[in-house]
C-alpha cells in the first residue's frame, strides 16, 4: 500500500506539502460536473479504429481501453473546508503483441489520425523489444463477448450527492470532535468513478461503470503539560458503495464490545464520538510490556495482515519474478504449491480470492483484459491450493482460462496482475468475538489499522492498530499503548486457532495497494471475522528522542 | 505540443488570462513526453510511451476560489473552462485560509533540461536493457529492472503579474539481479536529468557484485549494531525526517519538532553537530525546479546546520499568520558529508554490518519518528576492517533523529534515488552506532 501517495492527494499528511512535484492521480475538474458517461457508439467506433490501426501494422493481438476516472475529494479541518477537488483523467490506452512481445502506447488526444499514430507506437515498441524476449507472449484463450456492460450494484450516485451535503456531515463530524475535547480533527471524503469502455480483437465490447467510496477521519488530541500526543483514526472501510454507505442502519451495528463496529453502512458521526472519548483513554493507557501474547483481531486490523502476507504472496507474478525490482518476490515459490502440502495455515484458515462480490472494491463484471470475475479458494484447510493470474501466465499454472485479476489504475498504463478480495472465511456457526475473548489467559484485542510493514518475499511482518485492551484471564482488563506485533507469515496463520462466524463477518480495505513501475495503484477489499493467533511477538514502540 | 516553448506558453496563458472576469485568476500548463521499458526473468516484460498536456485554471472572488481543468486549447474550449472555473469559485464556500494571488517575482535560471535526456528513443531504452541483460547472463544471474525517460515542460501565470517556466528531463534506472537459486540478491538505482551521466553497465554490475556476494547468507542475532548505511540506505529514513519538517505541524504540537506550550525545537541542536542538510536548485550535481508548485521561487536554504534547525518550511497561509518568510518545501535536499569512501569507512569498522538498501520504510511513532522496514538485497557482517560474509536480513525499529545523534562518520556524498518515495538526493555513507534490528526476515 502506498501510503504517501493518499497523503498528498488529500493534503492531510504532516509532510505532504513537500517535494509537491509528485502529482496527483488525473486532473482537476469543475464541480457540479455532470457525469454522464461518454456514447457506448462512439466509444466502440474509436476503439475499432484502434483494433484495425494495429493490425494493420502487424499486431496479432490488440486490446484497447477507453477510460474516463473520475475522482472527488472533499477535505476538511475543524471547522474549515480547505479543498474541493475534482479530478478527471481521459484518454486510451492501446496494448498490442507483435513479433510475440507486448507493446503498450497512450494518449489523451482521441482523434482518428492521432489513435492510429498511437497504435503504430505501440506496435512499434513490442516490436523494437521482440528482440529481447527468451519466450513469446502466450495467453490463454479468451472467448469475445460481444457488447456487454457492467454497472456497481450502487443504490445512490455519490456524485450527484449536492457538495453542501457531504461538507455538511464533514464539518458536523469535525464539530463532534471538537466538543469532545479534541485539539485537532481531519477528515475527508474521497470518491471515485471509473467509467471504462474495454475492446479487444477477441470480439469483446465491454463498458463498465465502477463507483466506490471512502469517509476517513483522525482525531488528535495533545497533552498541554508533556506535550504528547495521540490520535484516533476513523473505524471505517473504503468500499465498493455509493453513498447509501454513509446512511447507517441499526442491523449494520456490531454493539456490545469496546466500540461499535460497523458491518456494510458506517454511521460516521457515532464513530467520531466513541472516538474522541478513546483518545483521551489512549492517553492515559498503560505502555505495553514487550512479550509473547495471544491476539484477537478485529477485522478492522487483520484485513491488512491478510492483504500483505496472504494477498501479495500468493500473486502469480510475484511468484515468478516479475516484480522483483520492485515489490518484490514470494515465498509460496511453486514448489509448494506443486507439493499440495505446504502448510500456509492452521486447518482452520481458509482463503478466498474473489473478484465478484458485492459492495467489494476488487468487484467488476470483467477486467481489463476481458475476462468475466469469479471466485476460487487459495488456501483450503490450511493448504496453498492456487494463486492469483492473468491470461499471458495461466499456462504456467496449467490453467486453460484466465482468474481475472488484470487491471490499469488509469487509461495511460499498462494493465497487469493485481490482486483480487481477499478473504478470510468465517469461523463455525456459533463463535462470536465474545466467546474468544473469554477463553484466552493472556492477550491483547486489536481493533483498528496502522503502521505496516513486510519484506518483499512476505516472510517478516510488524503491525500497529488504533486500540489495543489487554485480556486477562478472558476478560478485557483496560487500554494498552505503545503496542506493535511483529510475526513470521506461516507461523502466524499456523497460530491461528479460532475464528468468529458470519455474523462478524466484515470488509476492510484500501484504496492504494502499490504495484509496479511505473507504479500503479489499485483498490483491493478483505474480509474476516474475528480472529484469534496463539503466542505472538509484541515489541514495545515507545521511544525518547 | 506537449512541450511548448516559453514564448508559445506565454502566449497561450495571456489568452486564457484576457477571458476572465474574476478578482483573480491564475493559470498553470504543463505538458509531457515519456516512455518506459520494464524486464524481468532476462527478459523484455512491458513497455510503453504516453504524451499529455494539461491546462489548470483557478478562479477566485474574494475568498471563494473554483478550479477547473482541460485539454483542449482552441478558443471556445478555454473560454468554457474560465466560464465554469468563475461559476465553481461563486458556489464554493469562503475559505478562512485563502491566499490571494503572488505578485511578479523573480527566479533562478533552471538547469533541469538536458536535450540528449529528451532525444531518448524506444531503440535506445531497448538497447540499454540488452546490455544489462547480457551482464547478467555473463554472471549467471537473474535480472530485473526497468528503466524510464520524460522530457517536459511546466509553466504558470496569474492576473498579478506573476509568470514562470521551466523545462526539465529525467531518466531512472534501476536493476534487481538475483542468483538463479534465488539465495542472493542485489540492486542499483540511478537517477539524472542527464542521460548522459547513466552507466547502465556500471549499475548493472554494481548489482551483480551484491547478488553473488550476498548469496548463502548466515543468520546473527537480532539487536544494537554498528551499521554503514550506503546512501541508497541512508536516504529512506531521512527522507522521513524532510516530509516531516512542516512548520504548521510543529507549531501545532504534533510532529517531532513540536515542544510543550506550542513551542518548537527550531533554532535547537537536535543531532549530532557534522549534520548538515540544505537544498540549491542550481546545484550542479542535482538540479531542481527553481520555483514551487504555487510560484514561490526555490531558493538555496539550510534545513540543518551543525545539528541545529535552522528551517522548517511554510504553507504562505501559515508563514503570514506566523509573520515569517514563506519558504516552500524543496523539490531535493543534499547532505554535506567528507571524503571517505565507503570502503574507507569499512576499514575503519571493527565490527559492523553494511547494508545495501532499506525497504517498506513505515512510521510506527509520528512524536519520535520512529520507523521500522527491513535490510534488502546485500547485507554484510564486518569484522576487523573487511567484509566477512553475508548475513540475512533484518527488521529495524529505529529513529533518524536517533540515528544521527549516533553517528560515527561521514563518507563521501553521492547522487541517489529513495526506493520508497522516488526523490533525489545528495547523500553521504554514513556510521552509526546502536542501530536497532529487532527480529531476523527470512527474505531474499
Amino acid at each position: 500500500m502506498k501510503r504517501r501517495e493518499f497523503l498528498n492527494l488529500a493534503g492531510l499528511g504532516i509532510g505532504g506539502a513537500m517535494f509537491t512535484n509528485i502529482p496527483i492521480i488525473g486532473h482537476a475538474v469543475p464541480l457540479e460536473t455532470q457525469w454522464s458517461p461518454a456514447d457506448t457508439a462512439k466509444k466502440k467506433q474509436m476503439a475499432d479504429i484502434a483494433l484495425n490501426a494495429a493490425k494493420s501494422k502487424g499486431a496479432t493481438y490488440t486490446d484497447v481501453r477507453i477510460g474516463r476516472y473520475l475522482n472527488q475529494y472533499v477535505v476538511t479541518r475543524e471547522d474549515k473546508v480547505q479543498n474541493i477537488v475534482n479530478t478527471e483523467s481521459y484518454g486510451m490506452g492501446i496494448r498490442v503483441i507483435a513479433n510475440g512481445s507486448w507493446g503498450f502506447a497512450a494518449t489523451d488526444k482521441l482523434d482518428t489520425d492521432n489513435i492510429a499514430k498511437t497504435a503504430q507506437q505501440a506496435v512499434d515498441i513490442a516490436k523494437e523489444n521482440s528482440r529481447l524476449l527468451t519466450e513469446p507472449v502466450r495467453l490463454a484463450p479468451q472467448k469475445g463477448y460481444g457488447e456487454v456492460s457492467w454497472k456497481s450494484p450502487i443504490e445512490k450516485n455519490a456524485f450527484d450527492v449536492p457538495i453542501k451535503e457531504k461538507v455538511d456531515l464533514l464539518l458536523g463530524v469535525n464539530d463532534a470532535a471538537m466538543k469532545g475535547g479534541a485539539n485537532y480533527v481531519n477528515s475527508i471524503l474521497f470518491l471515485v468513478n471509473e467509467q471504462k469502455y474495454f475492446a479487444s480483437t477477441d470480439g469483446s465490447y465491454i463498458d463498465q461503470d465502477i463507483h466506490r467510496i471512502w469517509p476517513t477521519f483522525t482525531i488528535t488530541k495533545i497533552d498541554a503539560t508533556t506535550g504528547k500526543f495521540e490520535t484516533r483514526n476513523s473505524l471505517s472501510a473504503p468500499v465498493g458503495m455509493g453513498y447509501e454507505y454513509l446512511m447507517p442502519r441499526a442491523q449494520d451495528k456490531i454493539q456490545g464490545g469496546v466500540t461499535t463496529l460497523y458491518k456494510g453502512r458506517y454511521d460516521m458521526l457515532e464513530d467520531v464520538k466513541a472516538g474522541t472519548a478513546q483518545v483521551t483513554q489512549k492517553q492515559k493507557a498503560k505502555s505495553v510490556e514487550a512479550g509473547k501474547y495471544d491476539l484477537v483481531l478485529d477485522p478492522t486490523n487483520l484485513w491488512l495482515t491478510i492483504h500483505e502476507s496472504v494477498g501479495h504472496p500468493s500473486e502469480l507474478d510475484r511468484v515468478l519474478g516479475y516484480e522483483a525490482n520492485y515489490a518484490g518476490t514470494s515465498f509460496l515459490t511453486l514448489d509448494k504449491w506443486e507439493s499440495k502440502k505446504f502448510k500456509f495455515g492452521s486447518e482452520q484458515v481458509n482463503i478466498v480470492a474473489d473478484k465478484t462480490q458485492k459492495g467489494s472494491l476488487g468487484a467488476v463484471g470483467y477486467d481489463d483484459e476481458g475476462v468475466s470475475t469469479k471466485q476460487w479458494n487459495i488456501i483450503d484447510k490450511g493448504i496453498l491450493v492456487n494463486y492469483q493470474t492473468i491470461r499471458d501466465q495461466a499456462h504456467i499454472l496449467g490453467l486453460n482460462e484466465s482468474q481475472g485479476c488484470c487491471y490499469a489504475d488509469n487509461w495511460s498504463d499498462v494493465q497487469f496482475q493485481r490482486m483480487p478480495n481477499i478473504s478470510l472465511k468465517p469461523g463455525k456457526a456459533g463463535t462470536s468475538p465474545a466467546d474468544i475473548i473469554k477463553n484466552v489467559e493472556k492477550g491483547i484485542y486489536i481493533v483498528g489499522d496502522s503502521s505496516y510493514s513486510i519484506d518483499q518475499q512476505r516472510y517478516n511482518f510488524q503491525f500497529s492498530g488504533q486500540l489495543f485492551y489487554e485480556i486477562k484471564n478472558g476478560k478485557i482488563a483496560g487500554m494498552l499503548k505503545d503496542v506493535a506485533y511483529q510475526s513470521n507469515t506461516q507461523e502466524f496463520w499456523n497460530s491461528c486457532t479460532a475464528i468468529a462466524d458470519e455474523r462478524d463477518y466484515r470488509l476492510g480495505g484500501s484504496f492504494f495497494d502499490g504495484k509496479g513501475q511505473p507504479g500503479q495503484v489499485s483498490a483491493v477489499s478483505h474480509g474476516s471475522s474475528t480472529a484469534r493467533f496463539n503466542g505472538v511477538n509484541v515489541i514495545n514502540t515507545a521511544r525518547k528522542i | 505540443m506537449p512541450i511548448l516553448t516559453k514564448d508559445e506558453a506565454q502566449a497561450l496563458m495571456k489568452k486564457v488570462i484576457a477571458l476572465s472576469k474574476a478578482d483573480e485568476i491564475e493559470v498553470n500548463l504543463t505538458g509531457s513526453d515519456g516512455g518506459n521499458i520494464r524486464y524481468a526473468r532476462n527478459a523484455v516484460s512491458t513497455s510503453g510511451g504516453v504524451s499529455q498536456n494539461n491546462l489548470v485554471i483557478q478562479s477566485s472572488f474574494g475568498k471563494k476560489m473554483g478550479t477547473t481543468t482541460i485539454n483542449e486549447f482552441d478558443d471556445s474550449s478555454l473560454e468554457k473552462a474560465v466560464r465554469r472555473s468563475e461559476e465553481v469559485a461563486r458556489l464554493a464556500p469562503d475559505n478562512p485560509e485563502f491566499v490571494p494571488n503572488l505578485g511578479p517575482q523573480t527566479y533562478l535560471e533552471s538547469k533541469t533540461f538536458v536535450p540528449e535526456t529528451a532525444a531518448i528513443t524506444p531503440k535506445l531504452r531497448a538497447d540499454a536493457v540488452a546490455q544489462s541483460l547480457q551482464i547478467a547472463k555473463e554472471n549467471n544471474l537473474v535480472a530485473a529492472g526497468f528503466m524510464e525517460n520524460s522530457a517536459g515542460f511546466s509553466s504558470m501565470m496569474n492576473s498579478s503579474g506573476l509568470f514562470a517556466y521551466n523545462t526539465s528531463t529525467n531518466v531512472n534506472f534501476n536493476v534487481t539481479l538475483r542468483t538463479a537459486d534465488s539465495k542472493g540478491s542485489g540492486y542499483a538505482s540511478k537517477g539524472f536529468n542527464d542521460i548522459t551521466k547513466l552507466d547502465v553497465a556500471a549499475a548493472t554490475k554494481f548489482a551483480a557484485q551484491k547478488a553473488s556476494g550476498s548469496a548463502n547468507a548466515k543468520a546473527i542475532e537480532p539487536g544494537k549494531y554498528t551499521v554503514i548505511l550506503e546512501p541508497s540506505a541512508a536516504i529512506v529514513l531521512l527522507e522521513s525526517m524532510f516530509f516531516a519538517m512542516d512548520a504548521r505541524s510543529a507549531d501545532e504540537g504534533r510532529s517531532f519538532l513540536s515542544k510543550p506550550g506550542g513551542k518548537t525545537k527550531l533554532g535547537e541542536k537536535m543531532v549530532d553537530e557534522r549534520v548538515t542538510i540544505y537544498s540549491d536548485p542550481q546545484h550542479p550535481d542535482l538540479p531542481t525546479s527553481t520555483w514551487n508548485g504555487d510560484g514561490r521561487p526555490q531558493e538555496k536554504i539550510a534545513w540543518i546546520e551543525k545539528g541545529v534547525m535552522k528551517n522548517l518550511y511554510y504553507s504562505r497561509y501559515w508563514a503570514q499568520q506566523k509573520k515569517v518568510k514563506a519558504v516552500p518545501s524543496p523539490d531535493a535536499v543534499i547532505m554535506e558529508g567528507g571524503t571517505a569512501s565507503l570502503e574507507d569507512l569499512i576499514k575503519g569498522t571493527e565490527k559492523g554490518i553494511l547494508v545495501t538498501r532499506l525497504w517498506y520504510i513505515r512510521n510506527v511513532d509520528p512524536q519520535t519518528l520512529l520507523y521500522t522496514g527491513l535490510t534488502r538485497d546485500g547485507t554484510f557482517y564486518i569484522e576487523n576492517g573487511q567484509i566477512k560474509f553475508p548475513i540475512k536480513n533484518f527488521r529495524f525499529n529505529e529513529s533518524p533523529i536517533i540515528m544521527l545523534n549516533n553517528l560515527e562518520a561521514l563518507g563521501k556524498p553521492e547522487r541517489t534515488v529513495s526506493g520508497e518515495s522516488g526523490i533525489h538526493a545528495l547523500i553521504p555513507p554514513m556510521k552509526i552506532r546502536d542501530f536497532t534490528f529487532t527480529s531476523l526476515s527470512d527474505a531474499v
